[in-house]
């Protein structure tokens, strides 16, 4: 079957078996090799992308079900025209408070804190593990990974900026 | 992982999709994908056509019917879970949406697919039993309703027929004056399948005298159930001891046992999540009557 998901604005078809995850239909059709493939049953949440704005598993999506939505990437975090090499505020608050270890699960858990911060500009730390909920980290023990998304909550509020005339 | 091949079907109305089940005797139907992807993915499913309901028209509304509260199947869990009406006058279902899975499988899971898949620590199955909510199916012959008290006979295991498509749930609405509820859980890991599951719907009357108590509980035995409790009117003045009403009650349970709990466990447990989520309805009755 044919299909046509907009992904991080562009608009890409592809002919597919009905089979296929949209985790698979990112990584292997489109490319986009920023989306992680962890155990592929749900569980894990290293595949998490945003589906019409939500974070979702791509593994529990059939890329068929997705014909015709708008889908965001890692590789689009802060938009499609961010350009290489350039990190959004929430990933450079991973590294900043060492968010990260081997990387494996980032693009997830960035996705699922991007989605938490859309619809809560100032979360609890409770808020926060809730919306990672879903996502396993086995380096970090996640504290530093609650301490980003509040790092970018901050930043992205823009509390870190002086004030006028300070 | 991959799942084994099958054909995609994306049918435009509900009697369509009923033709497909009923001409494809392997056919599985697929709301939000939460439960069926992963099984499909470990192969446990080996359908040979999968039949896509999410662009059925109105599979995803939520309706006030006067008397209930009528839930389209397709009716994604995370759009329950902020719904003014469900928050209004189902405040049993939205405590215990925020314990269904996660954030991002709750974006794509729905009512009606968490039902029909009947997972024994399920919360909206747990709900649904505890309210006495109307499944309603449809064939290719017509209309069924099953009272969800009925429908759920083991674990996965459910009486919906096999050429049948779940399309509504009609969860009656509180009659009485007050409402009080309570949702209490344990599991492994947050959000995590629980171990024990109980939720508490109680009305009263303008006076503070209980009309109606519903108990519910779940992953402790085969499917959810509801426990018949035996508690006098003025509980809510009285304070009347609640742990022995539900020992009573759980006396008619057969729990089960597996790698995560002993059958004892899961007792002694759910005796205790059920007295908080009692005692959090009651608090409620309290706080308002106040």
């Amino acid at each position: 079957m044919n299909i046509t998901l907009d992904i991080n604005g562009k608009a890409t078809t592809a002919s597919i078996e009905p089979r296929l995850t949209l985790l698979d239909f990112l990584r292997d059709v489109a490319g986009l090799k920023g989306t992680h493939a962890g155990c592929e049953h749900g569980v894990c949440g290293a595949c998490t992308v945003l589906l019409d704005g939500d974070a979702v598993r791509s593994c529990l999506v059939l890329a068929a079900q997705a014909e015709g939505s708008q889908i965001t990437t890692i590789e689009a975090v802060d938009g499609a025209d961010r350009q290489p090499g350039e990190l959004s505020i929430i990933q450079d608050a991973f590294c900043e408070a060492h968010g990260l270890q081997c990387g494996y699960c980032t693009p997830g858990m960035v996705l699922a804190a991007k989605t938490l911060l859309q619809h809560t500009a100032a979360p609890s730390r409770e808020d926060v593990r809730e919306a990672i909920s879903g996502n396993i980290c086995r380096c970090t023990g996640y504290v530093q990974i609650v301490d980003a998304i509040m790092l970018a909550a901050e930043r992205l509020q823009g509390r870190n900026q002086p004030a006028d005339g300070a | 992982m991959k799942a084994a091949p099958f054909d995609y079907i994306r049918p435009d109305t509900l009697d369509d999709a009923c033709a497909c089940l009923a001409s494809h005797p392997e056919a599985r139907i697929i709301a939000g994908g939460q439960s069926l992807v992963p099984m499909l993915a470990m192969r446990l499913a080996r359908p040979s056509l999968v039949i896509d309901i999410a662009h059925i028209d109105g599979l995803s509304a939520i309706r006030d019917d006067g008397d209930a509260l009528v839930i389209g199947t397709m009716v994604r869990q995370a759009a329950a879970l902020s719904d003014p009406l469900i928050a209004t006058h189902l405040p049993l279902l939205a405590k215990a949406l925020t314990h269904v899975g996660h954030p991002p499988t709750r974006s794509r899971g729905t009512v009606g697919g968490s039902l029909v898949h009947a997972d024994p620590s399920a919360e909206i199955p747990l709900v649904a039993v505890a309210l006495g909510a109307c499944l309603r199916m449809r064939d290719c012959d017509g209309d069924i309703d099953f009272d969800a008290a009925d429908f759920f006979i083991g674990p996965m295991l459910t009486l919906i027929p096999p050429t049948a498509c779940l399309y509504e749930i009609s969860f009656p609405k509180p009659k009485a004056a007050y409402v009080g509820t309570g949702f209490h859980e344990i599991a492994a890991r947050r959000s995590d399948y629980a171990l024990a599951a109980a939720g508490a719907h109680i009305e009263a009357d303008a006076h503070g005298r209980v009309q109606d108590i519903r108990l519910a509980i779940g992953g402790v035995s085969d499917f959810p159930q509801r426990l018949p409790i035996d508690l006098p009117t003025d509980l809510v003045t009285s304070k009347t001891s609640l742990a022995a009403a539900i020992d009573t009650a759980l006396d008619t349970v057969d729990f089960v046992e597996d790698m995560h709990a002993s059958a004892s466990y899961r007792r002694r447990v759910v005796a205790e999540l059920a007295g908080r989520a009692i005692g959090d309805a009651l608090n409620e009755i309290t706080a308002d009557l106040a």
